[in-house]
């Protein structure tokens, strides 16, 4: 497949929650290997829109195509593409009953049909990748919120997704773990992972973004590389925006 | 300076850790009007109550030897302490499975299956369990099943089999009285442990769901893996009270001459006139049934506890 190809493509998107307008014609592409940041005001609807991509949210009008499967057509399609598309939360959402290890192995066995010996040294190949091989036989409660997260990121990554989504991977962390985290992603980018991350870290999207986008009130307001959004915004929106929370 | 922001908190941790054994004046103050209630109570009882409390009569109704075999066998209540047994086991396990089932469907996607479940709990619990035990016996059980099914069902069999049966279930000739209250007293226990199945599963966060569908597990592995072992943990507790009622309500199926304990403790009643030895006998094993029980459940709550951190 050329490697020009759209991985991700929504055409027209709109969905409503109740009569609110959350997502409104939103036409987004996303090609193989493209790091892209969502970032806007809360309410934008930046997290709706990549919870659509894995079907978390369902979309009411438009297209959605992920690795050339519609999200439109039926139900196993939605299955295929959360086989190939991760997810990171903010909140982590590890599972308190399993360990860290139990965490990474648990889906490729039951999705993957991954045999349990070559699931724990795929696993541990991972936890080694985001630093925390040591914690493997602990609970997630036993861990910090920054090395909860990396084993979510593990997780994630243990079903070899073909594009990683990040829903403000580090809004629910103290100030000091937020580099651990942001360094696994930056990592993670450097390799050639497509990744979609909404976040507010905009040191981050600088430097490892090849396109931001800005949302507001459920619209792509403006869509551009991260020097020239934060260079230059084009919209009054963007400016606003940009000015409150650099300004500090 | 460091000593003396540590010596403070050291010493608060010591003192609370004392203060939860040892008593205060007020409580020797509460304990002294507890101790003289009672004792007023007890010259209350002495004076107006005159009874002579005898508990020899009662001892054979336990176990009695049989002249003919030679051998002692159990007696009335005994064998009602097995049917109690029986109930409770039996009762636990189909009470379980029922609820699981029922709390299933009470928080199912599909509508059918919630009114299916919520009808089910909203019939039980508005009506009192003795006179659910009535209708159900009565009016539903006994319109339906064939009188002696199980029993003839049971006497064709080979006669190991029957053994089983009878150690299983009790006596063949009382075994559809006893699959009748089982039944009566499962099909109205389980409306309650649904309630609590219900609550368990609806106690783990939606985000734990939303983390396996996005790792693609099927709703069936995240029921399994995900929602169902982290609900086990949190209905534990109510679980154990549930059941430990359910030992308490198989009383009710004496109503309906199912011959449990309380029934045979009724039997021997009337046959020896020991009355109140014979209540104060059933309270005590049925007390020690349901404090083993609930022990039980404590230590298993407590493993769980301790696996988890």
């Amino acid at each position: 497949m050329n490697s020009t190809d759209p991985i991700i493509e929504l055409k027209g998107v709109n969905k409503w929650f109740g009569t609110h307008h959350v997502l409104c014609d939103v036409d987004l592409s996303v090609r193989r290997g493209e790091r892209l940041v969502i970032c806007g005001p809360s309410g934008s609807g930046k997290s709706t829109l990549i919870r659509c991509i894995n079907r978390l949210e369902e979309h009411d009008e438009g297209v959605i195509r992920v690795d050339g499967m519609d999200l439109n057509e039926a139900t196993e399609n939605i299955n295929a593409i959360r086989r190939e598309v991760g997810m990171v939360f903010q909140h982590f959402n590890l599972f308190p009953h399993l360990t860290v290890l139990e965490n990474c192995t648990l889906p490729q066995i039951r999705v993957r049909g991954t045999p349990r010996a070559e699931a724990q040294a795929k696993a541990m190949e991972y936890l080694r990748r985001v630093r925390i091989p040591e914690q493997a036989t602990k609970f997630p409660s036993q861990l910090s919120g920054g090395q909860q997260q990396r084993v979510a990121i593990a997780r994630s990554l243990c079903m070899e997704p073909k594009v990683m989504l990040f829903d403000e991977p580090t809004s629910a962390l103290d100030p000091e773990m937020i580099k651990e985290v942001l360094d696994v992603i930056i990592d993670l980018a450097q390799s050639g992972m497509t990744m979609l991350c909404v976040t507010h870290e905009m040191g981050f999207a600088r430097k490892v973004a090849d396109t931001v986008v800005f949302m507001d009130a459920g619209r792509i307001v403006e869509k551009a590389p991260p020097l020239e959004l934060f260079g230059n915004p084009q919209s009054e929106r963007t400016k606003l925006f940009l000015s409150q929370i650099l300004s500090h | 300076m460091t000593e003396s922001t540590i010596q403070p908190s050291a010493g608060r941790s010591r003192r609370s850790a004392r203060s939860r054994w040892a008593l205060g004046w007020l409580d020797g103050v509460l304990l002294l009007c507890v101790a003289a209630a009672l004792t007023y109570l007890v010259s209350r009882a002495g004076s107006v109550f005159q009874y002579r409390w005898n508990w020899s009569g009662i001892w054979p109704y336990i176990v009695r030897f049989d002249e003919a075999s030679g051998r002692w066998v159990a007696n009335l209540l005994l064998d009602g302490l097995f049917t109690t047994f029986r109930l409770a086991v039996w009762g636990i396990l189909l009470a379980g499975v029922i609820g699981v089932v029922m709390g299933l469907a009470r928080t199912s996607k599909r509508l059918l299956f919630r009114l299916i479940g919520g009808g089910y709990v909203m019939l039980i619990r508005n009506i009192p369990p003795i006179v659910f035990v009535f209708v159900f016996v009565y009016f539903i059980a006994s319109q339906i099943l064939p009188p002696q099914a199980i029993a003839n069902w049971v006497q064709g069999l080979p006669v190991f089999w029957q053994g089983v049966a009878t150690v299983l279930f009790g006596p063949v000739r009382l075994i559809d009285n006893f699959f009748l209250g089982l039944i009566c007293l499962s099909v109205f226990s389980g409306a309650y442990v649904t309630e609590i199945v219900r609550g368990g599963i609806q106690s783990v966060p939606g985000s734990q769901i939303e983390a396996g569908h996005s790792l693609g597990l099927s709703r069936l592995d995240i029921l399994r893996f995900i929602v169902l072992p982290q609900a086990w943990r949190n209905v534990l507790p109510p679980m154990a009270g549930q059941f430990i009622q359910l030992i308490k309500d198989s009383s009710l199926v004496s109503m309906v001459s199912i011959q449990e304990l309380t029934f045979s403790a009724q039997d021997v009643q009337v046959t020896t006139q020991r009355v109140f030895e014979v209540l104060v006998l059933v309270a005590v094993v049925y007390f020690v049934i349901c404090l083993t029980l609930s022990r039980l459940f404590a230590r298993l709550e407590r493993n769980h506890a301790r696996a988890l951190h």
